[in-house]
């Protein structure tokens, strides 16, 4: 065992990115959740927007417009969502698992001509001089753009359903639609909104995948990570900080799992490996214990006429 | 996860459904069910080359199917059993961990013949097949001990089964052999296909110092993270992974199972399949070497070309003694050759690595 080879500067740094595709996707469905729609099919989402993104980015060579993309991409898969379950009114459960299958098949035919290609790399923010100072440097200040964004639309999330009249509204239609309605609010087109929001969360997610974490493009890549940040919403009681919280203890796990087993620590590598997991597991007994938290209408069809 | 088993089953049934309808019953119909997509540029890619292969030398003779990303375990069980009531003759279960869903299926249906890669269990009608995946680790362990500057290798585990501990002894034992201060440092992923988690455990070698990094996971995701670190070599697995040589990857193992499948498929037409147990190396090409590109010194490549001639013509063993093991206990006595029964079940290290075999 030698626990000197393990750079806890780089930890915490990889740490960080390993969490930004949870992350994004969780705070992009926590938004939808809020708003009273449950989206099972952020995992879809996340590979589309990985697909769309790296394609894009290959194509025009900036890797930006690759996000912004990829955040189209998600947005309008999950516009197919918001017409099964708000238009047609068809159930919530089956429309988001068909729409991670509708997503792994579409995101399998595009990315077809792409496998094996390089994309071009994003570069990290320049703080100059504020990247030098040991220790603070490299984990504040030496990171990706998306990064940033993801840290910077938890607090906006937070802030706006906290303080502003837009996330009362939402949060009154995920609360109480049929009260939202009487008060005259546009139930379906406020959902609608919040679906696509949640979509392209999911998308730049995904691409944060194919275009910075692993940089390639990968049949089927995203691997569940879809499946985690649905988790984690619930496991953050859907709140923003919370999310933030979540992703980083989810990433961190994972990274130092990874280390401590490169350094031949003698814990056995089971347990390392299953210590994230065993967070996910935390989170259903969460939800079983701490239902008050879960917006009213959650999962419930919504038609004016009821 | 619940969400993603319900998923895949939905998918299988899905998959199979549409299948059902062209039943004529004059094809032989072939199931593949494989562990990760076919896209996924290693393993997978392979075997449905494999499958692609079959349906071009016996052309309307047969039908394939085939049901990607199956999750091990009970779920394989669920597309197997939907394969056979379609009309399967002939099943393909392509990863160890569909060993005993394999051989539970195969009971229930014993009219259909099953085969299944690099398991040991069979039944009379459960063929079992596999490549001696070592033989190329050994030619790859000689290139990395060479090529290593740091003395550090890196090596990404997918579980800790026989067929990835031989891997693992049979590297180690041809990196020490040219270069006697290298240290393995072992990453078990406990999967067979996340490019994420493969591409976290390659970055989490690199960071601790390791400049070769052999992977033993499917997805290209390893090459990618070596290519960005600029000095670390790396090896296609399964698959030739050209696409990242010359550099990082400076060769590969590639799984060519396309004779096979058609000859077992062949056999299943002609009425002449029987069980067998399979388990083919470079001679006979079920093993193949990728290119050595010219990131490897030209004296280091012939030697590596040499060997390989040698465990093809079989003048050389890759576990040829004196060799003891991880405790220091004797295991092969000097000029004494490791037999198939032994290396088959191999749960132990050699002497000089470190760490210990997750049980």
């Amino acid at each position: 065992m030698d626990l000197s080879v393990i750079n806890p500067i780089l930890l915490v740094a990889a740490l960080m990115s390993a969490a930004t595709p949870i992350l994004l996707a969780a705070t992009g469905e926590l938004v939808v959740e809020r708003a009273g729609v449950l989206n099972l099919g952020v995992e879809g989402m996340m590979i589309v927007g990985a697909i769309c993104g790296f394609a894009i980015a290959v194509e025009t060579g900036s890797p930006l417009t690759g996000f912004v993309a990829a955040a189209v991409g998600g947005a309008v898969l999950s516009l197919l969502f918001a017409f099964l379950t708000q238009v047609t009114l068809a159930n919530q459960v089956a429309s988001g698992l068909a729409l991670t299958l509708f997503g792994l098949g579409l995101s399998a035919l595009l990315g077809q001509g792409y496998v094996g290609v390089k994309p071009p790399r994003i570069s990290d923010i320049g703080f100059g001089p504020l990247a030098d100072i040991p220790v603070i440097g490299p984990i504040l200040f030496s990171h990706d753009p998306i990064l940033y964004f993801g840290i910077f639309l938890v607090a906006g999330v937070w802030a706006v359903l906290k303080f502003t009249r837009v996330g009362l509204i939402l949060r009154a239609v995920g609360e109480n639609h049929d009260a939202a309605h009487a008060l005259g609010y546009k139930v379906v087109r406020i959902r609608t909104l919040a679906i696509m929001f949640g979509g392209a969360c999911a998308g730049m997610g995904g691409a944060y995948i194919s275009l910075i974490r692993v940089p390639q493009w990968t049949e089927g890549m995203t691997a569940g990570v879809g499946w985690i940040a649905l988790a984690l919403v619930v496991f953050a009681s859907w709140k923003p900080w919370r999310v933030l919280l979540g992703a980083y203890l989810f990433g961190g796990i994972t990274q130092l799992q990874l280390n401590l087993q490169g350094a031949g620590v003698a814990i056995p590598v089971e347990y390392l490996a299953m210590s994230p997991y065993v967070i996910t597991i935390v989170v259903l007994v969460v939800l079983s214990a701490d239902k008050s938290a879960a917006p009213g209408s959650l999962g419930r069809t919504f038609h004016a006429s009821h | 996860m619940k969400l993603k088993t319900l998923l895949a089953s939905a998918a299988m049934a899905l998959g199979l459904a549409s299948g059902a309808f062209a039943d004529g019953h004059e094809k032989t119909k072939v199931g593949f069910v494989f562990v990760g997509p076919i896209g996924d540029g290693g393993w997978t890619y392979e075997h449905n080359k494999g499958r692609l292969a079959v349906e071009e030398a016996l052309g309307d003779a047969v039908e394939t199917v085939y049901v990607e990303s199956v999750a091990e375990g009970p779920d394989s069980e669920r597309v197997m059993t939907e394969m056979a009531l379609n009309g399967a003759d002939l099943i393909f279960t392509t990863s160890f961990g569909y060993m005993d869903p394999t051989i539970n299926i195969a009971a229930k249906f014993p009219d259909v013949k099953f085969e299944h890669a690099t398991g040991y269990k069979r039944a009379d009608n459960v063929s079992t097949y596999s490549a001696r995946f070592y033989e190329g680790r050994a030619i790859q362990g000689h290139i990395a001990g060479k090529m290593t500057k740091s003395n550090i290798i890196g090596y990404i585990g997918s579980y800790p089964i026989p067929e990835v501990i031989r891997g693992i002894n049979s590297a180690f034992i041809h990196a020490q052999k040219v270069n006697p201060d290298v240290e393995f440092r072992i990453v078990w992923a406990y999967t067979w296909f996340d490019p994420a988690k493969e591409a976290d455990a390659a970055k989490v070698l690199i960071e601790q110092g390791a400049d070769v990094v052999l992977q033993h996971t499917d997805s290209t995701a390893p090459q990618a993270a070596a290519q960005e670190a600029g000095n670390v070599v790396t090896f296609g697995q399964a698959s030739d992974m050209g696409q990242y040589a010359p550099f990082p990857r400076v060769s590969s193992i590639i799984d060519d199972w396309a004779p096979y499948y058609i000859a077992r498929t062949q056999a299943v037409i002609d009425g002449t399949w029987e069980s067998t147990d399979t388990w083919d190396g470079i001679g006979p090409g079920m093993v193949g070497i990728g290119e050595i590109s010219d990131a490897v010194p030209a004296d280091v490549k012939e030697e590596a070309l040499a060997m390989k001639a040698a465990i093809a013509d079989g003048s050389y063993h890759p576990f040829t003694g004196p060799i003891k093991k991880q405790d220091g206990s004797d295991w092969l006595a000097d000029g004494e050759v490791a037999d198939d029964g032994t290396l088959a079940g191999m749960n132990f290290y050699v002497e000089g690595l470190t760490g210990e075999i997750p049980q």
